[in-house]
This record gives structure tokens, sequence and C-alpha cells, in this order.
């Protein structure tokens, strides 16, 4: 059993994208925040901080999860990815972050992160879903610019060219 | 939006989390996926004193057949329940209503169990409980219990737990041969809480229709294997003795009417 003090910061260290990295958070502070504030990460948006919006999904051991719902001592130990560890390491974009350039997925971008971390684990979920399915997941996401159809062509792109590979 | 400081203790063990309970009383809270907890501290419309994370025990995390029931543990995701191979077959309304539990990148995190502590009147899994007539298992430093479903939740966000007491596990009774089940609901969008949800059990002789999303807690009514105007009046009848009210999401009327359609939709679809 760890107890932690609710006034005082306490050391956690995590997986970041591949890389380990620690600091010091109270119990109280939110991932989303830990990301932004203590690590100076930017990929990682903020919406409604009550997990409707979706902008803050990220990775956590690989299940997608919203960030604002959870506490940074939460992930001590744990391997969590943002939308930074899509592209490589020059920047180039991954087949799914093109497939949303090609097919206007995004126009502020606000909610884009969010998006592309949810795809990302639901395409390795259901590596074929049709539209209707593509829709019922993306109802995790509020989107105010594209309605949707852009990330909807952009993701049955990239299952299309997934498996014209495999 | 920002929670007040509390204090914070991952709990490895059952034990562990209960004597936490016991120390702090009224003033402590279980985490379990957090998908209601955390936007109820990040509104302060909570503000224990010491927050006892149990999403690690791994003693609760599990799914098994235990007699005549499913037994699922505190720590289990929803996602893991609806990706479990023999759920169709067992538990078919719980199979039918967790597609409409939230979204997809909440029940990769929220618990079964969470949802039945929280107690929101328009949450599916606290109906589909109540509809089989399921069961919870409570726990604390002193002894565990047993609950029946319709013991357990007592109103909107309330139940008969006890300061002291952790849910450590939900029952859900195995499907019977010869009775068919249905789920549906009527939400803005998908994902979103029920305006109406409705559950519909039907066997040779008998009707169970379960409503959430209108009264304080799920709302069960049975009737003979009833058909035609006699079903229609009957549903009426159910419609206005719920008591629905108008808010901001729908009038009464509307209600109403979506008991009455939704009702007759899904008992014909546990018919066939």
């Amino acid at each position: 059993m760890s107890e932690l003090s609710g006034t005082a910061r306490h050391n956690i260290s995590f997986t970041l994208n591949g890389e380990t990295v620690s600091g010091s958070a109270e119990p109280r502070m939110l991932l989303t925040d830990f990301l932004n504030y203590e690590l100076g990460l930017t990929g990682n948006h903020v919406g409604c901080e009550h997990g409707v919006c979706g902008a803050c999904t990220l990775l956590i051991d690989d299940n997608p999860e919203r960030g604002c719902l959870t506490f940074a001592v939460q992930v001590d130990g744990r391997d969590v990815k943002t939308v930074e560890s899509l592209a490589g390491r020059e920047g180039d974009l991954n087949d799914l972050q093109l497939a949303f350039r090609k097919h206007h997925a995004l126009q502020c971008g606000y909610c884009t992160p969010g998006v592309l971390m949810s795809l990302t684990a639901y395409l390795e979920h259901t590596p074929e879903p049709n539209e209707e399915e593509l829709r019922d997941m993306l109802s995790g996401h509020i989107c105010r610019c594209t309605g949707y159809v852009g990330m909807v062509k952009a993701a049955l792109d990239v299952v299309e060219q997934r498996k014209a590979k495999a | 939006m920002k929670p007040k400081a509390f204090d914070y203790m991952r709990a490895n063990s059952v034990d562990e989390a209960v004597a936490g309970l016991a120390k702090t009383g009224e003033g402590a809270r279980i985490l379990a996926g957090g998908q209601s907890m955390v936007p109820i501290l990040n509104f302060r419309l909570a503000d224990p004193e010491l927050l006892i994370d149990i999403s690690r025990i791994k003693e609760l995390d599990y799914i098994k057949i235990d007699g005549n029931a499913v037994q699922i543990g505190a720590a289990t995701r929803q996602a893991k329940v609806m990706a479990w191979p023999e759920l169709a077959d067992r538990i078919p309304l719980l199979a039918k209503a967790l597609p409409h539990v939230g979204h997809f990148q909440t029940r990769s995190r929220g618990t079964i169990c969470g949802s039945l502590a929280h107690a929101d009147p328009s949450s599916e899994i606290p109906l589909c409980l109540a509809m089989l007539d399921g069961e919870v298992i409570l726990k604390s430093a002193s002894g565990e219990r047993r609950l029946a479903a319709a013991d357990f939740q007592t109103g909107m966000l309330s139940t008969a737990k006890r300061d002291d007491e952790m849910l450590v596990a939900a029952r859900f009774p195995i499907a019977e041969a010869g009775t068919g089940y249905a789920f549906d609901e009527m939400a803005q969008r998908r994902g979103d809480f029920a305006i109406v949800a409705v559950a519909a059990t039907v066997s040779a002789s008998k009707i169970r229709l379960g409503v959430g999303g209108v009264a304080d807690k799920p709302t069960i009514v049975e009737w003979g294997n009833i058909a035609g105007d006699e079903l229609d009046d009957a549903l009426n009848a159910f419609a206005w003795e719920l008591g629905g009210y108008d808010d901001v999401h729908a009038t009464a009327r509307y209600r109403r009417e979506l008991v009455r359609r939704l009702g007759r939709r899904v008992i014909e679809e546990a018919r066939t």
C-alpha cells in the first residue's frame, strides 16, 4: 500500500512515447496537466475536462483513455503514448496522419490528437471496420469543424492501405 | 476545473482498500475506472479526503462462472467484459446493453461495478443487473454481504452501501433457455446518457420490462405473456405510472412515448 498526502508532490516515473520520464505531482494533478505543464508537451489537448469531448484521449498501456480523467500519479510505472508518438523521428507523418491530411479530416485541429490516438487503438482492435462502426467509435469525440466526414474517409483509406500491404 | 486536494492510496489488495475505508469512513471514496468519479471530482461535486484507487488490484480483475451466475470483479473493465467470448451466450442482455454504455474510449477504462456503485438512474448496467435479479457483493473490514440489485440501488446516485464498504463484485445470473432478451435506448447521441433505456425478457409465460432514465432508479414490471391491444394498454399504464418529468433533455410526454414504443419494440425482439 502506498498512501500519498494530498498536499505534497510525489515523484512519479513512466514511459512516455518510448522514453522514461519523471517528475513530481500532487495526487490531484490530472495527467493532461502533467504532460502540458510539467513536461512541456503540446500535442495532447484539453477540452472539456470531464471526459466528454475526447480531445485529451491518449493511450495508457495501449488502451485509449481520457487523459483528463486520469491522475498523473495513476500512471506511475505505466506506458503512455500521445500524438507525438505517431510521426517518425524526422517528423515524417504516419499513414493515419497522411490520410487525415489527404482527406481534410481536420480544420482547426483541436480535437485531432485525441481522434488520432483513438483511431490508432481502434484499428488495432478492429482492423477492418465499416463506416457505421467508425462513426460509432467517433461518437466518443466532439469535432465542430469537419462533420466527421473526412475522418471516416481517412480511416477507411488507411484500412484499405493496410489491407493491401498485409 | 480541477479537483480539490485529496490523499491518494493505491491499494494492492481488497484488505488494504477496506482498511482504508475503515480508517477514513465517509471521507473516503473508491476510485476504479474513474469515468464517473473523476468528472465529479473535477466539478467539485464531491470532495473526498482520501481516494482509494482499486484499479490495480489483480484479485478484482476477473470474470468467472460461479454457480448459476457470472461474477465480475470490481476492477474489471467494461471493454474486457464486452470482449469476453462467452458474453452473448451467458448474459445476452448485458451483451446487448454494453455497446450503449459510454464510448469505445470510456469503456476501455470504465468498470461494470463502478457503474453499479455510481447508480445513475439512466445507466444501462444497473438496469441489466436489476432486470436479471442479480446481486452485488459488498465487503468491509468486518465482513462481506450480498445484496439483491433491487435492494442495493435505493434511488438517484444512492445505494445501500455503507461508508465502510466497497463493492467487490457483481453477479449476473446466467441466461435461461427459452427466455429471450432485448435492450434498446434513446439518447441524443450514441453514448450519451439515455433519455429512456428499456430492457425486456420474455419467456413462454412471462414478460418482464425494465425502464431506466425515467424514475429515480431502474423500474421493472412483470406481466403474463400478453400481446396486441392488451400489451399496448399495459405499456401505456406503465408509462404513466413511472412518473416521468420534463427536463432540458425531454418532456414527460416524450418519455412516456418512448416507454410505449421502445417497450413494445424490445418485447417483440425478445419474443423471437
